[in-house]
């Protein structure tokens, strides 16, 4: 219950953070992206800030035996660049662009009730759902061998394993 | 404020929130497989996950409440646009392992090759669909 209540302050302050920063304003996140036209810097240091805040605290963090309310700490190992990554980013990076919205800054968004933000998000959920399908369908295609491009059982428990760094890193 | 700084601060309290979620649940704030992780449960872990996206869309709450000028207004419109947007974010951000804060905040953070490149990618094809929105269609 604690956890679940932390999980949810949390969200909260990541809340207040997009909107003060400015993320949850499409027009300012179109002119970051405008670098052909009026460019808006001011989101870099946003994501100054942000990165920087969390390298920094991460480190005093990971020196606890365990999190406070959890059993482990996850494990972040993969560093493999492949072509689902550099595409999936390609993919996303679009989207973004096409609206100005990007997953958390249009879920704060969301209270304000706009048919636009909810019909991205509504899409947005369909978009993982897709994914979902299409991935259980390509690991129904080629289940198991060599075919997969790893060993036996290497082709998808390292789908799993890599929708684990995935799934718990993003 | 300047809006630099107001984007600094609003950095700070992402980069706590993070931490945050790290020190007491062991967590990646990483929005699209929290979110993920609700429409397609996988695990029984769906608990903390609504928690989190409902502070998200909570703290959205107060944020019109108290700061309506955060909540800028669409800059697309109808219908075709925002779902192909959606659909594209959806998609591409499980494909791609992480969106944003993923791979753009933790990621980064924690100095992944993995992360660092999905950043430069998605940052880079979104500057290039505004570009060609924006100069070469002339819309949006």
């Amino acid at each position: 219950m604690k956890a679940v209540l932390m999980a949810g302050l949390a969200g909260l302050l990541f809340a207040v953070g997009l909107g003060i920063g400015g993320m949850t304003d499409p027009a300012r996140v179109m002119g970051f992206l405008d670098v052909a036209g009026a460019w808006d810097p001011s989101l870099l240091f946003l994501m100054a800030g942000a990165v920087g805040t969390h390298a920094v605290l991460r480190r005093f963090v990971l020196r606890r035996p365990q999190p406070v309310l959890a059993p482990a700490f996850p494990k972040l190992a993969q560093t493999r660049v492949d072509r689902k990554l550099v595409g999936g980013a390609a993919l996303f990076g679009i989207g973004w662009g096409l609206a100005g919205y990007c997953p958390g800054p249009a879920l704060v968004s969301v209270a304000k009730g706009a048919p636009t933000v909810l019909l991205f998000v509504a899409a947005m959920l369909a978009g993982m759902s897709l994914f979902r399908g299409w991935e259980s369908a390509m690991l129904r295609r080629k289940p198991l061998g060599p075919a997969a491009g790893g060993p036996p059982i290497g082709g998808p428990r390292a789908g799993e394993g890599e929708r684990q760094h995935v799934g718990s890193t993003s | 404020m300047n809006p630099f700084l107001l984007s600094l601060l609003g950095g700070v309290l992402i980069g706590i929130s993070a931490s945050l979620l790290l020190l007491f649940n062991g967590r990646i704030a990483g929005v699209s497989g929290i979110t993920a992780g609700i429409v397609t449960p996988a695990s029984g872990d769906v608990a903390w996950r609504a928690a989190f996206v409902g502070g998200l869309v909570l703290g959205g709450a107060l944020l019109a409440v108290f700061l309506p000028r955060a909540l800028g207004a669409p800059v697309v419109s109808g219908v075709g646009v925002p779902v192909l947007a959606g659909l594209f974010v959806g998609f591409g951000s499980r494909l791609g392992g992480g969106c944003t804060s993923g791979h753009g905040v933790c990621g980064v953070a924690r100095g992944a090759t993995r992360s660092l490149v999905a950043t430069s990618v998605f940052v880079a094809t979104g500057m290039g669909t505004v570009f060609v929105m924006r100069h070469l269609m002339g819309g949006a």
